[in-house]
């Protein structure tokens, strides 16, 4: 729609809330013509009718009317609380990412988007998604403050160094749509974007399948915390371990030794992790070392999807950490370990996606190259 | 004008020997004075030589747009260039602009004193202006900053190689301007007024610069803190801002929209304040709802403390902090609406003359109109998240800034211009560069709206070859308002030279600044009025002879 008119006036609605955006964009409009018509018509009609007839001549004494100042005060007061609740009400929408949601986790860098799958799949500046499915992205940056956005689908978010922040959207339309950096970043910030490829679901599962997925985000984070840097030494053993119990907590309340309770999100384990003296969990010693500076972004993302991983009943997150069999045939050995398996589910679909395609997709090795199948549909 | 004049000479006794501009012409005379009047053509010519400097940079920025790739500038070129374009406008043009110039100028002219409160004070404040403009020159000088000038952390504290210690102290300094002007101005207001001038009589021009002051003392400390913190971080690395060092780059937003959210209104109150005076003497009737106009500014000043968070709906503050947000800038649109109407309503059976000044106005109201309805839009939370960061928010704070406030500045300095130099312009030049002006502004800034519906992010060198069509308008429309913003150089220049001269009053109105001789003596008034009518009195009350005047104009007709 857009490119083929001249001049272009709205970007395409690829999202479900994308006209929910458009309607109070609308209603604005409207409202705006609405002021300005009528007032600009009556100065212009003021203007004519009240043009001096005699040099120096006194303009009528009228000192104001309280009514008057009543009912312009009034007026605009309403109609602008109705722009303040369809705003807040489209906004509810687009902050609440729903219960059931596919994850993707997206660390930014000058100037580049690190985007991966909770199933393995990497990409960088491009991001590969299915229609009609909730899409949430946790993101952060490695260094300087970025924003995700996403014109075709109306929403946009700072990614803030320190912490996570989160959009969801819902894709309505296959196709190719523009992602921008839209929070300046420094010396490359315009060339800071890529594409978002909306797919069929069956596109999507080919596009999968055909690409080396590597270790998920739990595999990685279980071999760093296993492994790498040896966070099971104090966090595993049962009922003699040092550091607080982790199967379990993710969005549970925690009660800190402070005598706060707080709940155990992703923020809050990313934060126990750069700074555990912040919060001491009740019962156990502020032993544990500050781990900032050792693990990067992405191992931090690791880390908090296998934790998240041990608390079995997370909603959403159960069918979106999927580790298909075909992925786990590739060489890794820590995916397939018994603290991982009982709390990783199959998704049927990408499953069979896998089963039925794997070879045969022309982009297989190239996860950065245009699924074409999409384009032409 | 000449017959004016002829008709002038009854109200005012006789012209003063000397009058403030021929009174001294040494450098010292002028360097050293502590007459408003010379302090505020001081501020004249460093603002407007601000002006240009930030108008060839903008000049820049709409060239490289003209193409969708970044090739006329490179992107390290390109990020200085809208940085210093946006420090250089904000800091050292549009904040001292009406204040500095026209309320330096007028405010003891309108409330019948002889000088501000503190006079070294007024002349220490233009001091901190060129020192705080000299430093900023400096930096830009050995290569500049490159950060937006908003100066947002960690970019501006741990990554950007460029000047922004240099450019962050000249804006510190600078912030001393703003206050000591804005307490010199308050203390006058309480202190100076002439006998009979009560609060309620006073311009609104006047009330406009009260609120405007109460900003400039309470929020511009703000800043300054501010920048000490950033040149803690970025000195001594002290972790503040940067999350690397245990600091939250979101704090920094805080501090610095507290401050620059009301900045904005510094910036758009003295401009109302100038519409009412304009919409009132060229209808040559009372204003309509003074109070209500009055106090619209204050509330504008209170409540535009309490909405800096919306400038920060997508930083990843709470769900219910946005909401806030939102409701509270939906409040503050109220008091501008109730100005809007009050001005329309002023028209409403007046005697209205067509000369230059009110052609401002009226373009004004025009383009206040859309920069404060898009400004609804980008209040509006669901809708923001879309607009945010944008191109949509380029044109709405452009519609506010340069269609409010320079048509306010204009209008201001093309009504008081025969006061301040004693000389009339070119009527003929003055409204053909008007209209070149309004024509040139939306046609530069309308096409700006679509680009941000269509997601053009801001701070973009290069963008994509759809949206150059827009551009290419958005350019052209630039170049026209180019045109139109060198023409009154080229008038008002020429009228100080080969003007013909203005009489004290050439549009017989009541305001206490047309009751001295143009230009007027260097202590104001000959002697101190005292005050018995209203403001905007065009009865016989205002002792102005208007009956005397309207004959003797149709026997010179």
């Amino acid at each position: 729609m857009q490119t083929n008119s001249w001049i272009p006036l709205f970007p395409e609605q690829a999202s479900t809330f994308a006209w929910q955006v458009d309607a109070l964009y609308f209603y604005l409009i409207l409202i705006s013509v609405g002021f300005t018509v009528p007032i600009v018509g009556v100065i212009l009609y003021f203007f004519v009718r009240y043009r001096e007839k005699e040099k120096f001549a006194t303009g009528e004494e009228i000192h104001g009317s309280i009514a008057l100042e009543t009912i312009w005060s009034v007026i605009p007061f309403v109609i602008s609380m109705t722009i303040f609740l369809g705003g807040a009400v489209v906004y509810y929408n687009q902050y609440r990412p729903p219960a059931e949601a596919m994850e993707i986790y997206v660390v930014g860098k000058q100037w580049m988007w690190k985007l991966q799958h909770s199933t393995g799949q990497r990409e960088i500046n491009e991001l590969h998604i299915p229609v009609g499915r909730n899409i949430k992205l946790t993101m952060t940056t490695e260094d300087v403050l970025h924003n995700f956005y996403i014109p075709a689908f109306r929403t946009k978010a700072d990614v803030v160094p320190g912490r996570y922040t989160t959009i969801w959207f819902n894709a309505t339309k296959p196709g190719k749509y523009h992602l921008y950096c839209a929070e300046y970043c420094g010396l490359n910030h315009s060339g800071m974007g890529g594409w978002i490829y909306v797919m069929e679901q069956r596109d999507f599962d080919n596009w999968l399948s055909g690409n080396v997925s590597g270790q998920t985000p739990v595999q990685a984070g279980q071999d760093l915390f296993q492994n790498k840097l040896g966070c099971a030494s104090c966090h595993e053993g049962g009922a003699s371990q040092r550091g607080a119990k982790l199967e379990g907590i993710y969005n549970h309340e925690v009660k800190l030794a402070s005598g706060q309770t707080v709940i155990a999100d992703d923020e809050y384990i990313r934060n126990s992790i750069l700074n555990p003296s912040s919060q001491i969990v009740e019962g156990y010693q502020p032993i544990m070392p500050t781990y900032k500076g050792q693990v990067t972004e992405e191992q931090l993302i690791s880390l908090v999807a296998y934790i998240k991983s041990l608390s079995g009943g997370t909603g959403g997150s159960k069918t979106t950490t999927t580790t298909t069999g075909a992925m786990n045939s590739g060489g890794n050995t820590t995916g397939t370990s018994g603290a991982n398996s009982n709390n990783t589910l199959v998704a049927p679909r990408a499953d069979r996606g896998a089963a039925n395609n794997q070879g045969s997709n022309p982009n297989a090795p190239e996860t950065r190259s245009e699924p074409t199948n999409t384009q032409e549909r | 004008m000449q017959n004016v004049e002829a008709i002038n000479l009854r109200n005012i006794k006789q012209e003063p020997k000397t009058n403030y501009l021929t009174n001294g012409f040494t450098l010292k005379s002028w360097l050293l004075t502590k007459d408003h009047k010379r302090i505020a053509i001081l501020y004249l010519i460093t603002v407007s030589a601000f002006f240009a400097l930030g108008g060839v940079y903008a000049s820049f920025i709409r060239l490289e747009l003209l193409t969708p790739n970044s090739d006329l500038l490179q992107s390290a070129t390109y990020n200085r260039v809208f940085t210093q374009h946006g420090i250089i406008m904000v800091f050292f043009f549009l904040i001292p602009a009406i204040p500095a110039i026209l309320g330096d100028f007028l405010i003891p002219l309108m409330i019948g004193a002889k000088d501000l409160a503190f006079p070294k004070i007024n002349l220490l404040s233009w001091y901190f202006y060129m020192a705080g403009g000299g430093l900023t020159l400096y930096a830009l000088l050995q290569g500049g900053v490159d950060t937006g000038w908003t100066f947002y952390t960690p970019y501006s504290t741990t990554f950007s190689n460029s000047y922004v210690m240099a450019v962050g102290l000249g804006i510190f300094i600078n912030g001393f301007s703003s206050i000591l002007t804005g307490l010199n101005f308050i203390v006058t207001i309480h202190t100076m007024r002439a006998p009979g001038m009560t609060w309620f009589r006073l311009p609104l021009f006047v009330w406009a610069h009260y609120a405007t002051s109460l900003v400039m003392i309470l929020g511009t400390p703000v800043i300054a803190i501010t920048i000490l913190l950033l040149a803690l971080e970025r000195i001594a690395k002290v972790g503040i801002f940067d999350p690397a060092i245990g600091g939250d780059p979101i704090l920094f937003q805080h501090l610095f929209w507290f401050y620059s959210h009301p900045a904005v209104y510094i910036m758009i109150l003295p401009g109302m304040g100038v519409i009412s005076e304009l919409i009132s003497n060229f209808s040559r009737k009372k204003i309509f709802g003074y109070e209500f106009i009055a106090f619209s500014s204050i509330a504008i000043a209170v409540f535009g403390f309490l909405v800096w968070g919306h400038h920060m709906f997508v930083s990843g503050q709470s769900l219910y902090a946005g909401l806030v947000f939102s409701f509270l800038t939906m409040v503050v649109a109220v008091p501008s609406a109730i100005k809007i109407f009050n001005w329309t309503a002023t028209l409403y059976k007046g005697s209205i003359s067509y000369d230059t000044p009110m052609l401002y106005a009226l373009f004004f109201i025009g383009l206040f109109l859309i920069g404060g309805l898009t400004g609804l839009f980008l209040g509006s939370i669901g809708l923001t998240v879309h607009l945010t960061d944008t191109y949509f928010i380029v044109a709405h704070f452009h519609y506010v800034m340069v269609g409010g406030q320079v048509l306010a500045y204009l209008g201001g300095l093309h009504y008081w211009w025969s006061k301040i130099t004693g000389k009339m312009y070119s009527e003929f030049w003055s409204k053909i560069a008007a209209i070149i002006i309004f024509v040139g502004f939306n046609l530069t800034f309308f096409p700006q709206f679509i680009l941000g519906y269509m997601g053009m992010p801001r701070r973009y060198a290069a963008y994509p070859p759809e949206l150059q069509v827009l551009n290419i308008f958005s350019t052209a429309g630039a170049s026209i308002l180019a045109i139109g913003l060198i023409i009154p150089l080229i008038y008002f220049t020429y009228s100080i030279f080969f003007g013909e001269k203005a009489p004290a009053n050439p549009w017989l109105l009541p305001g206490l600044e047309w009751r001295t001789a143009s230009p007027p003596p260097t202590e104001n008034f000959e002697e101190t009025p005292i005050v018995t009518w209203e403001a905007y009195d065009f009865t016989e009350d205002s002792g102005l002879d208007l009956e005397d005047a309207r004959n003797k104009y149709k026997v010179t007709v």
